[in-house]
Order: structure tokens, then C-alpha cells, then sequence
């Protein structure tokens, strides 16, 4: 039990009569990285709203470091850092004012806690008197950070907190959130970035309000024993198409360089698709077996819901 | 406590960066106050009558000569036909048209009793009435001399009637901008109470902002008297702004003590809070809040009793008038500016506002715990 961070059990929430989280139960040991994975609306926002007190689970407890969010929420807020999906500090106060008015709500000042955010706050500091609303996006994700690290929280509940961030702040931040870990911090965060999946600890998969999955990336990625095919080919929108028609394929996504296919219960050789693609004249293609990632489990696991058609392109 | 503090310097901080408050608090009182109190005035300074005189007698012009002589009716020409006259009524460029028949003097010298036609605008029923009332005057005046047979110049010598003499006491000019100037000093008053203080708490709803004070240790209460604490300053401030301007500006006077007209100021912003406090709640938009402010804020003021005597209103509306704070503040302001009412006089309005103000401010509180969570 010491080593739990956060322990969930069957919490259920429902808005309007729709249910949003259906009987969530999960873990999170201190000084992990755990990510929740999922798609919009799978209930990701929910659940940290309810982790970090600001809502009530319908059913079901949840404990922060040992302290029920309901009844203790006031010591729950005290050792959490909570960075809420969209960017709501004071825009039209500056980065040094947000910072100092923060720290001292919670009775603290900035440079007491200067050491745990100095990684972060060295990148704002140019910036310091600008006004927050005028930021960039990845400056202002970095003031949120510092923000929720201000009272040298325990845990670190991140919600999308890299949503719309260019590629190389996403990189910084995920070197500071190493940093932090090191220093004994527990994170748990949300995305719906794949490769930021790979790079928790353990993630958990968020489907329709359930938790489909629970493991380390590697770990998910295997326990689903898919067969994965991967093709190469110099036009592989148009590869795609022809793939989807494959009546053993239930599964045929578009990835970055190459498309994915996971054969579905009859199984699928690299010679049938090499065959079938040579027939309607795709001379050019690569085909290989591959070792499937979070990514291909998660689209699998949604078309599985899903019917086929609905796939995801977007990633 | 210091997290209310923490709170409230942060709000004026937030007040003075923005491009729309700073005008909000120093500019639009100054309008308010001069255009609207010389913009709103009831007084009627100049009634343009259409003459048809048909009867062109000694009598007839006398008559006239009354009219011309009072320093209201102005007559700029005469018309022949009664249906000119009547155009120039139609079209709105005079006020009245005066119609003298033929044979007005023959009937008088008779003692048959003749008639004028007077035809009012009465389009605003007020001018109507007065308009009414001033030419009432100058007729009996007229009638007065005929049945005594004096002219002004030798009176006393003819029978004893009883005269009506008065004074206008509190506003001896009667200057409607004394009457008008604490009635707008209220609306301002209430704008910065009611209307900024609900579309800033909202605003932080908007903003999600309140989400992250929420998942810090400020509790409701402190959030809500951070909130209210800086606006009821920026009220008290403009009070003492408009007082400061009204005397320098039009010479209102403040008869009464000027604790007592901050006193009766405090306890209203009070109650406005309150109301702003409880729009906010209700609403999660910008929009929403700014029109409920206005509705409210426009049926408190024109049943206030700014523009209109709250007495001359149908029994139902000054029932309803209980419950409106304006009207409250506007007769309390009125009292001691003008009056120079004391505490005694004043306090049963002023304890009123103090509960009406206890209830709104501990309600919205509670339901404001209740709605957000935590």
C-alpha cells in the first residue's frame, strides 16, 4: 500500500444519463509515468477531474497518496499539480504574476520551490514579464507545469498537456517530466499521441469510458498478439485503399511511412498480400512482418468497437 | 484571510491592465453624469402655441397678450384656419394650438360664457398635463379679471379671492439636474457592483481560471470576498467621485451628512454584489450574464422612481418596488442630499437594504458552495 500513488476503485460517472466512466479501476505506484490512452471522449478528462477533486465520482473511491479525493480533498489538493486540458491561467497577468500569485494561494513563495522548477522555469524566465495570453503555445505549457509544481506536489496530474504543441517543446517537456520522475515524482497524464504512450511507464488503455488494457507499452502491445504486416510502397494512400478490400484484413491503417495491416482470424501471409497487390498493379511494395506498437493495439482495440470504416487516419 | 488579500491585489491588478475597465470606472460615470443628468430633465421650458383668433376682439387679444406675457407659451404667428393650425400640431413643430371662436367677446359682454379650444400634443402625457396645467392658469386669470372687472394695475380694489401662494422647497430652483443627480449617481453605482462584478466572476469561469484557484487551497468564500472586496471599493470610489463632481459641476448639495450617504452607498453595494454574485452563478457565458444584468437592471431603473414618481405607479408596481434596491437608494440619496434627512429618518430604508443585502449576499454564497463542486 506504500507504494501506491493512486487507487482507483469502480468509479463510474455519468453526465446527463451518459455515461462517461463505467466502473474504472486501476493503480498507480509512486514514481511512475503512467499514461492514460484513448480517444476524445473516451472519459480521460473526466476521470482527472475527478483525481484532482474537482468533481465527484458517482460511484466508487478514489485515493491520491492514501487520501480519499472525496472527503480529504482539501490535503488531496495540497500534494497535487493539477494542469488542466486548456490553458487557464491569467492571460492577462504576466508569467512572473501568475507564478507568484499561485505560490501564494498555496502559501508559499517562488523562491523557496525555485530548485523544482527551476528546469522549467529557466526556459520562461526571458518571458517573465510578458503577459501569459501572449505565449506560445509551448511556453504556455510550461507556465501550466510550473504552475502545478509550485507546492512541490507529490503528483502531477497532466491532462492533454501536450495537445497542440510542437514537436520539439513536446521533447522538452518530456525531458523535464524525466527529470521530475527522477526526483521521485509520480505523473499521470493523458494523451492521445501515440509515441508519447512509449514513452510512460505503464499506460492504461481508455476506451468508451472502460479501461480496456492495463501494462507497460511493450507489454500491451504483445498481450494483444496481433499479426502485423507492414507494407511500403511509393503510393500508399492508394495501397491502402486496394488493402481495405482484403476480406482477411479487419484492420488497414495509414501509419507515417508505411501501411499497417493485422490480419484478422484466417490469418494473412506476406505472400497474399504481395499477390494481391501485384494483381491490380503494385509492382513497387515492401511487405514484412513487423512487431505491432501501442498504436496498432489502440486501433485494433477501437475498430474491434467500432465497425470497420471508421478508422484513424488522424494519426 | 491573506488568501482574500493575495485574491484582491491580484483584481486590481487585473482591473488596472484592462483597456476596457479603466474606462468603464472613470470615463462613463463622467458621461453619465453630464449628459444623462442634463438629457434627462422633465422640465418644460417652452410651449410653442398655433393661435387661430377668429374673433379678433379687444377680449380675444387680451387673452393673447396673457399668453405672450407668462414666460412658457411662446406664439410665433397666427393662423386664419383652424385646419393650418392643426397641421402645424400634425407635424410636431408647436405644442398647442390656442382656438379662439368668433363671437368670444359678444358672449363674454353677454355673459353667455364663451369658450377656448385648446388642442394638446399628447403624445408624452407628461408635457401633456403640464402644458394643461400652465394653460389652466392663464385662463383663470383671465376669468378672475372679467368676473371683478380689474386689470393687475388696480387690483385691491376688487373682491377678495382666495390666492394660492407657493414655494418650492428643497430644490428652490427647481433644477431638475438637482432631482436627476442622485438617481444617476445610483445607476453608476450599480454598474460597477452588479454588472462588472458578474461578468469578471464569470469571466474567470470562462477563462477555466476558477478551475485551477479550485484545485489550489482558496475556498469559496475566499474566492467570493477576493471578488467583491476590490468591486466595493471601485463603488465607494465612485460615489465619492460623482458627489465631488456633481457639487464642482452643478452645485448638488449634500444637506445631510456625507457619512450617512456613504453609509446607505456601502450597505446598497452590498446588496448589488450580492445580485451580481447570483446572475454570475447562473450564467457560464459572458453573454448570458451581461443581458441578465441589463434586464434587471433596466426594470429596476425604470421603476425606480428615477424618471417617474414611484406614487403616481399603479399599486402592483410600487408593491414590486419593494424588492427593487434603486428605489431604496434613490429615495435614501434624495432624502440626504437634498433633504438633509437624518440617520432617524432614513433608517428603516437603510435596515431594509441591510437584510435584503444580508439574504442575496448569504444565499448566492450558499448556492455558489453547492453548484461548483468541492
Amino acid at each position: 500500500m506504500e507504494d501506491v500513488a493512486v487507487k482507483a476503485e469502480g468509479i463510474s460517472k455519468a453526465y446527463n444519463g451518459h455515461r462517461v466512466l463505467e466502473n474504472i479501476s486501476f493503480q498507480i505506484e509512486k514514481g511512475e509515468v503512467f499514461g492514460f490512452i484513448g480517444p476524445d471522449g473516451a472519459g480521460k478528462t473526466t476521470l482527472f477531474r475527478i483525481l484532482s477533486s474537482l468533481i465527484l465520482p458517482e460511484k466508487g473511491e478514489a485515493f491520491v497518496y492514501g487520501l480519499n479525493v472525496v472527503d480529504k480533498y482539501r490535503d488531496v489538493r495540497n500534494i497535487t499539480g493539477y494542469v488542466a486540458e486548456r490553458f487557464s491561467l491569467y492571460r492577462d497577468l504576466t508569467v512572473e504574476e501568475n507564478i507568484r500569485f499561485f505560490a501564494t494561494v498555496f502559501g508559499t513563495t517562488l523562491s523557496e520551490n525555485y530548485d523544482l522548477i527551476k528546469d522549467v522555469y529557466r526556459n520562461l524566465e526571458p518571458f517573465k514579464n510578458r503577459r501569459a495570453g501572449r505565449l506560445s503555445g509551448g511556453m504556455k505549457q510550461k507556465l501550466a507545469l510550473c504552475r502545478a509544481l509550485i507546492h512541490r506536489p507529490q503528483i502531477l496530474l497532466l491532462d492533454e498537456s501536450t495537445t497542440g504543441v510542437d514537436a520539439v517543446s513536446r521533447r522538452e517537456f518530456w525531458e523535464m517530466l524525466h527529470k521530475l520522475k527522477a526526483g521521485g515524482m509520480t505523473i499521470a497524464l493523458t494523451t492521445s499521441y501515440m509515441d508519447e504512450a512509449a514513452k510512460c511507464d505503464r499506460v492504461a488503455l481508455l476506451y468508451n469510458g472502460r479501461i480496456m488494457k492495463t501494462g507497460s507499452p511493450d507489454g500491451i502491445a504483445d498481450s494483444f498478439g496481433l499479426d502485423l504486416i507492414q507494407v511500403r510502397s511509393q503510393r500508399l494512400y492508394a495501397v491502402k485503399k486496394e488493402l481495405e478490400k482484403l476480406p482477411s484484413a479487419p484492420s488497414v491503417s495509414l501509419f507515417g511511412d508505411s501501411v499497417h495491416v493485422i490480419s484478422g482470424e484466417k490469418g494473412l501471409s506476406l505472400e497474399d498480400i504481395e499477390g494481391f497487390l501485384k494483381k491490380r498493379g503494385f509492382e513497387d511494395t515492401q511487405v514484412e512482418r513487423s512487431r505491432p506498437g501501442i498504436e496498432d493495439c489502440f486501433l485494433a482495440l477501437s475498430r474491434g468497437y467500432k465497425k470497420k470504416g471508421t478508422d484513424g487516419e488522424g494519426y | 484571510m491573506r488568501i482574500v488579500w493575495f485574491i484582491v491585489e491580484k483584481e486590481f491588478r487585473q482591473i488596472f491592465r484592462n483597456r476596457m475597465m479603466l474606462p468603464f470606472i472613470f470615463l462613463m460615470p463622467i458621461f453619465l453624469l453630464v449628459v444623462l443628468v442634463n438629457a434627462a430633465t422633465l422640465d418644460l421650458r417652452r410651449i410653442d402655441v398655433a393661435l387661430v383668433d377668429n374673433d379678433l376682439s379687444q377680449t380675444s387679444l387680451r387673452l393673447t397678450g396673457k399668453f405672450e406675457a407668462s414666460d412658457i407659451f411662446y406664439i410665433p404667428r397666427a393662423y386664419t384656419s383652424l385646419e393650418d393650425a392643426f397641421d402645424r400640431l400634425q407635424e410636431g413643430s408647436v405644442d398647442m394650438v390656442l382656438n379662439i371662436p368668433a363671437g368670444f367677446e359678444r358672449k363674454i359682454l353677454r355673459e353667455e360664457g364663451a369658450q377656448v379650444q385648446i388642442l394638446i400634443d399628447a403624445i408624452n402625457a407628461l408635457s401633456a398635463g403640464l402644458i394643461n396645467y400652465h394653460s389652466q392658469a392663464v385662463v383663470a386669470d383671465m376669468n378672475r379679471e372679467l368676473l371683478t372687472g380689474v386689470t393687475p394695475e388696480s387690483a385691491g380694489a376688487g373682491a377678495p379671492a382666495i390666492e394660492v401662494s407657493h414655494r418650492q422647497w428643497y430644490n428652490p430652483e427647481m433644477d431638475y439636474r438637482i432631482f436627476m443627480y442622485p438617481g444617476i449617481l445610483v445607476i453608476l453605482v450599480t454598474i460597477v457592483g452588479m454588472f462588472l462584478t458578474a461578468v469578471n466572476i464569470v469571466r474567470e469561469k470562462e477563462a477555466g481560471t476558477i478551475e485551477q484557484l479550485n484545485v489550489t487551497p482558496v475556498r469559496k468564500y475566499h474566492f467570493i470576498m477576493g471578488k467583491l472586496i476590490p468591486f466595493w471599493i471601485i463603488g465607494m470610489f465612485e460615489i465619492a467621485f460623482g458627489l465631488l463632481f456633481g457639487a464642482l459641476l452643478y452645485n448638488v448639495p449634500v444637506e445631510g451628512s456625507l457619512f450617512l450617504v456613504f453609509l446607505s452607498g456601502a450597505v446598497f453595494l452590498f446588496l448589488v454584489l450580492g445580485l451580481g454574485l447570483f446572475l454570475s452563478i447562473i450564467s457560464t457565458r459572458q453573454q448570458q450574464v451581461m443581458f441578465l444584468t441589463w434586464f434587471f437592471m433596466l426594470v429596476f431603473i425604470l421603476m425606480s422612481g428615477i424618471f417617474t414618481p414611484v406614487e403616481s405607479m399603479p399599486g402592483w408596481a410600487q408593491q414590486v418596488n419593494v424588492i427593487n434596491p434603486f428605489a431604496y437608494l434613490i429615495r435614501v440619496f434624495r432624502m440626504i442630499m437634498l433633504k438633509g434627512a437624518e440617520l432617524a429618518e432614513v433608517q428603516g430604508d437603510l435596515i431594509s437594504m441591510a437584510i435584503f443585502a444580508f439574504i442575496v449576499l448569504t444565499s448566492a454564497t450558499l448556492l455558489y458552495r453547492k453548484t461548483a463542486a468541492g
